[in-house]
């Protein structure tokens, strides 16, 4: 029984290069997704995740499956996306919301056409849903090399986007690095959906990032335990998810993400902070 | 405590959204060391003043000046007319005071242990000991404005700001908390608040501008609240007029 476990990886390559990416996924793209939930920005991270498709579509017009020119085509995309989307909504009276999902809808459309130029139905499949059993070394590194430059800058940021979550007049008023910090993190929400893309594809990219985060908050009020939960909850849908797409035969990104989806309706059953569960039967109330 | 005080010194400022002004042609001088109330009607432009100093807001014309604390890289404490903090933020009220170490701690900078002590010493001094670790969420109205009375302490600055910051809070909790303002008044810090309360505003502010749009009259409170200036206060007109021509008032 154990041995289902971990006789996959212990026997294929491509099932160990995969738990690799996804961890590397995870430590990267958890924090970032409890931050975009604190930040009420849930739903950008799913535009932002759809923005990448044109660039990252342009990049195999020219190069066909190429790591670096689909990697480069993703991250203009993003940033074009969230620049013009964040102009538009500071100078025009369209809220964000709204121009965000122009955005998505305009790049979904776009990206789709440009794929089906050259390629055939497979490698539109290739890149909605992502690959994650055929990472090679490069693509590894460069998933290891995103998280590493994410978990480094989200240490140097965090007091700044703390402080701006709460209460962003009080950082105007006593500091200029609320806008930097704003776009920076944006900066670092792109990356990591470009990370993602090439393991799970522009469609799933996102639910490493904000199934785990959504998770965690049902199991603590407080902002670090949050992020290191978020990352466990990644790290161990992940692995159950290779593991069920391997054992059943089911499509390994899609297994990944719906694992994830697993641990996120268990926790808001049973979670501790505001769980169904706990709200239905909160106990008597107590004395002081 | 010694601190340089700081002059508030307005030039013909008129502040306002687009081109239409909330207040227009200021001119004058909040005095280093004073204690202002800023008084008026609803829309009378109060708040969009406190933004204009703070500097959220720029001027469309003229110019406001801090004069004496240039040198002071964090002037300007501002307490905010309360909805804007996200309550629901997974954060403590310890942390939440803290913040006001920001001038001395920025970005990066720990808190030390002599920083500990002033944090304790602020959540003393308006009475949430044993809040420390309580999420902000779970603060009452009048706690939350405790927290961030202590978190103005914290920034220790020479000019504070405080918008309505006694709305829809109990007497107790306000009798404290203007405790706290004296003592700011008593350090020869410039305090500046907007304010309802008439009868708070003649018990303990000094100075006192009243304002519908534009002052109405300015300087010793009881001589700017008789019934007269007010009575002018409440005839200022709040909706504006679409048709308003370029003002030209000024220009001469």
């Amino acid at each position: 029984m154990i041995e289902l476990l971990y006789s996959p990886f212990a026997e294929f390559d491509f099932m160990r290069r995969a738990l690799v990416g996804v961890i590397a996924i995870a430590l990267g793209g958890g924090p970032i997704g409890v931050f975009l939930m604190l930040r009420r920005m849930s739903l950008t991270g799913d535009v932002m995740a759809h923005a990448i498709l044109p660039g990252a579509a342009i990049g195999y017009l020219f190069a066909g499956l190429s790591l670096p020119a689909m990697t480069v085509g993703g991250l203009f995309a993003g940033v074009i996306v969230a620049v013009a989307a964040g102009l538009i909504s500071r100078f025009t009276a369209l809220k964000e919301d709204a121009s965000l999902a122009a955005f998505y809808l305009l790049s979904l459309a776009l990206g789709v056409t440009i794929v089906s130029l050259r390629g055939s139905n497979v490698d539109l499949l290739h890149v909605l849903f992502g690959t994650v059993l055929a990472l090679d070394d490069s693509t590894l590194l460069l998933l290891a090399g995103i998280s590493t430059v994410t978990v480094l800058a989200l240490a140097v940021l965090y007091r700044p986007l703390v402080v701006e979550c709460v209460d962003p007049t009080f950082l105007r008023s006593v500091s200029r690095a609320g806008t930097p910090t704003h776009l920076i993190f944006l900066g670092l929400v792109v990356l990591n959906l470009v990370g993602g893309f090439h393991a799970l594809g522009t469609l799933l990219a996102v639910g490493l990032m904000m199934l785990p985060a959504a998770a965690s908050r049902f199991w603590s009020s407080d902002i670090t335990m949050m992020m290191i939960l978020s990352v466990l909850i990644g790290i161990a849908s992940g692995f159950g998810g290779l593991l069920l797409s391997f054992h059943a035969e089911l499509p390994a990104g899609p297994a990944v993400i719906l694992t994830a989806g697993a641990v996120y309706g268990a926790s808001v059953a049973f979670g501790r902070e505001g769980g169904l569960l706990w709200l239905a039967w909160p106990g008597k109330h107590l004395e002081a | 405590m010694s601190l340089p005080s700081a002059a508030i010194r307005f030039d013909e400022v008129t502040l306002g959204y687009g081109r239409r002004p909330a207040v227009h042609h200021l001119d004058g001088e909040i005095a280093p060391g004073s204690l202002t109330a800023v008084v008026g009607p609803n829309g009378a432009g109060k708040s969009t003043l406190l933004k204009g100093i703070v500097g959220t807001l720029r001027p469309l014309e003229g110019r406001i000046r801090l004069t004496g604390a240039s040198a002071s890289d964090a002037p300007i404490a501002y307490l905010p007319q309360a909805a804007e903090i996200d309550r629901s933020f997974p954060l403590s009220v310890y942390d939440l005071v803290a913040m006001g170490l920001w001038s001395r701690a920025g970005l990066f900078g720990g808190i030390g242990a002599k920083n500990r002590t002033r944090i304790e010493q602020a959540l003393a001094a308006v009475g949430l000991i044993g809040f420390e670790r309580r999420p902000i969420s779970t603060l009452s109205g009048g706690q939350m404005q405790r927290a961030l009375f202590a978190r103005l302490l914290l920034q220790d600055a020479p000019v504070i700001l405080l918008d309505e910051p006694f709305t829809a809070i109990d007497a107790k909790t306000t009798a404290d908390l203007l405790g706290v303002v004296r003592r700011w008044h008593d350090e020869s810090r410039t305090v500046v608040a907007v304010l309802h309360d008439l009868d708070t505003v003649r018990r303990i502010f000094p100075q006192t501008l009243l304002i519908a749009r534009e002052p109405v009259a300015w300087g010793e409170t009881e001589a700017v609240l008789s019934a007269e200036n007010l009575l002018r206060a409440r005839r200022m007109v709040e909706a504006y007029d679409p048709h308003a021509a370029a003002c030209e008032r000024g220009a001469a």
